[in-house]
């Protein structure tokens, strides 16, 4: 089976460590995805007009893109990417009038009809790797630690491209695997505000901070998700609602494929502490992690 | 403030235009509230969604194009997803947006935004952030 990787823009640069982390984590359990040779920035969100055609052009090249690398999957990190790409393909797949204009609009592309099949990295775990061969390759347990799962919205919402129907349990395989205890708390899937640090940055801080105190009293160590749109609000914000006192204390934020890293037994160079922030990092030294990476470029 | 609402005043053309837009029959809503519940922008929010829909429903249209709520909108489709009408707000939410953003107006001045904040920013803020705030 061929399967074609789509980083997206924020990959590159911001989540670098969500990029790093997930490839050497999959190089290290022998599973081999291929970054598409040319990809463009998908829009990051879905275009909720009936006629707004246009904005689909994005993320449907990219998945003509993976078609003609003859890939059957196309992978991707970043939860907007994923949901953007994985409703543009459901479109495509289903709606016979809206492809047919945009296969006619773009004739320098091949047809396309939704035939490759968009996935998130965290089923695809489950589904190639499986819980049980992951389990085994664990070198460093992470016991002890308790992890919250944090879904947001565009991991699980619309319901045609959720991850799983009821948010809550595949995040916490995932993080049983790695020999850490889940912890469930009732925030999991309510927005950070998204885009609208942009507009309302304050009533981005105010879910925040009602994300934060819920994972806080459900009594996790850390937080982990998969979207740098959240990682930034979730770490921007806490630093204002801690100056303010509107939590109680900082709460460290991960991507999950760092901790996958980490649970592998892979170095600081894959699981990038450099570009966490400090009470993240902290939060890694007190639990016997190397935080040196001074070999690592950004 | 007293409000003046007769057939004279409903704009059914807005009426037909958000539903051509959004794909969805806003007089299905029945007022239960369950979207302000789902929304984690609600609590700032001047208007909640569901009173949106009811001045949807009476084409108020020049009083919703004043309101913030269709910009303090995240588009995370909680709204939708617990509807017990089927409706999918975050379209309609969408079209009350374009309806203003195809008149050329933007709700934010990408070039005035501060330079340290878009170096800080992720790519999607920034992306996500013109295609639903700008035109
Ligand atoms: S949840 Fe649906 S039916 Fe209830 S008020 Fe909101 S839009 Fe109307
Ligand atoms: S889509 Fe918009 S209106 Fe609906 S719940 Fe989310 S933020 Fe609120």
């Amino acid at each position: 089976m061929k399967v074609s990787y789509y980083p997206g823009c924020t990959l590159k640069t911001k989540a670098k460590h969500l990029e790093d982390s997930a490839l050497a984590s999959l190089a290290a359990l022998g599973v081999e995805i291929r970054e598409l040779p040319r990809w463009n920035c998908c829009g990051a969100v879905h275009s909720l007009a009936d006629d707004d055609l246009i904005h689909h052009v994005a993320p449907v090249r990219d998945l003509i893109r993976a078609k003609d690398e003859g890939s059957e999957r196309l992978v991707t990190l970043c939860s907007m990417c994923y949901n953007t790409l994985a409703r543009a393909n459901l479109l495509m797949r289903n709606d016979e009038v809206k492809r047919k204009t945009i296969n006619d609009f773009m004739t320098e592309e091949s047809d396309y009809q939704g035939e490759v099949e968009v996935e998130h990295l965290i089923p695809f775990l489950r589904d190639v790797i499986g819980w049980d061969n992951l389990r085994a390759k664990i070198k460093v347990p992470l016991t002890g630690m308790k992890i919250a799962s944090y879904y947001g919205c565009t991991l699980v919402r619309p319901q045609n491209v959720a991850i799983e129907p009821v948010a809550g349990k595949i995040m916490n395989e995932f993080v049983e695997a790695l020999g850490a205890e889940p912890i469930d708390f009732s925030a999991n899937t309510l927005c950070c505000g998204s885009y609208q640090v942009l507009a309302h940055p304050d009533s981005v801080a105010d879910v925040v901070g009602r994300i934060i105190e819920s994972a806080s009293r459900a009594g996790a160590d850390a937080l982990i998700l998969s979207c740098p749109l959240c990682e930034y609000n979730l770490l921007k914000k806490q630093e204002e609602l801690l100056e303010k006192q509107k939590i109680g204390r900082r709460m460290p934020v991960f991507y999950f494929s760092q901790l996958l890293a980490m649970a592998l037994g892979l170095g600081p160079e894959s699981y990038r502490p450099d570009m966490s922030d400090a009470a993240s990092v902290e939060f890694l030294k007190s639990k016997n992690f190397s935080v040196e990476s001074a070999a690592v470029q950004a | 403030m007293a409000i003046e609402i007769s057939e004279k005043t409903i704009k059914h053309e807005f009426i037909d235009r958000i539903n051509e837009l959004s794909g969805q029959d806003i007089y299905k809503c029945f007022q239960c509230g369950t979207c302000g519940g789902a929304c984690p922008m609600s609590g700032q929010m001047e208007i909640l969604p569901r009173k949106i829909m009811r001045m949807l429903q009476l084409g108020m249209a020049e009083h919703i194009s004043e309101l913030e709520t269709g910009w303090e909108c995240a588009s995370c489709h909680s709204c939708s997803v617990n509807c017990p009408r089927g409706i999918d707000l975050a379209r309609v939410m969408e079209a009350v947006r374009l309806l203003i953003l195809r008149k050329n107006i933007n709700k934010i001045e990408p070039s005035r935004l501060a330079e340290a904040v878009v170096r800080e920013l992720p790519q999607i803020a920034l992306v996500a952030g013109f295609r639903k705030l700008t035109s």
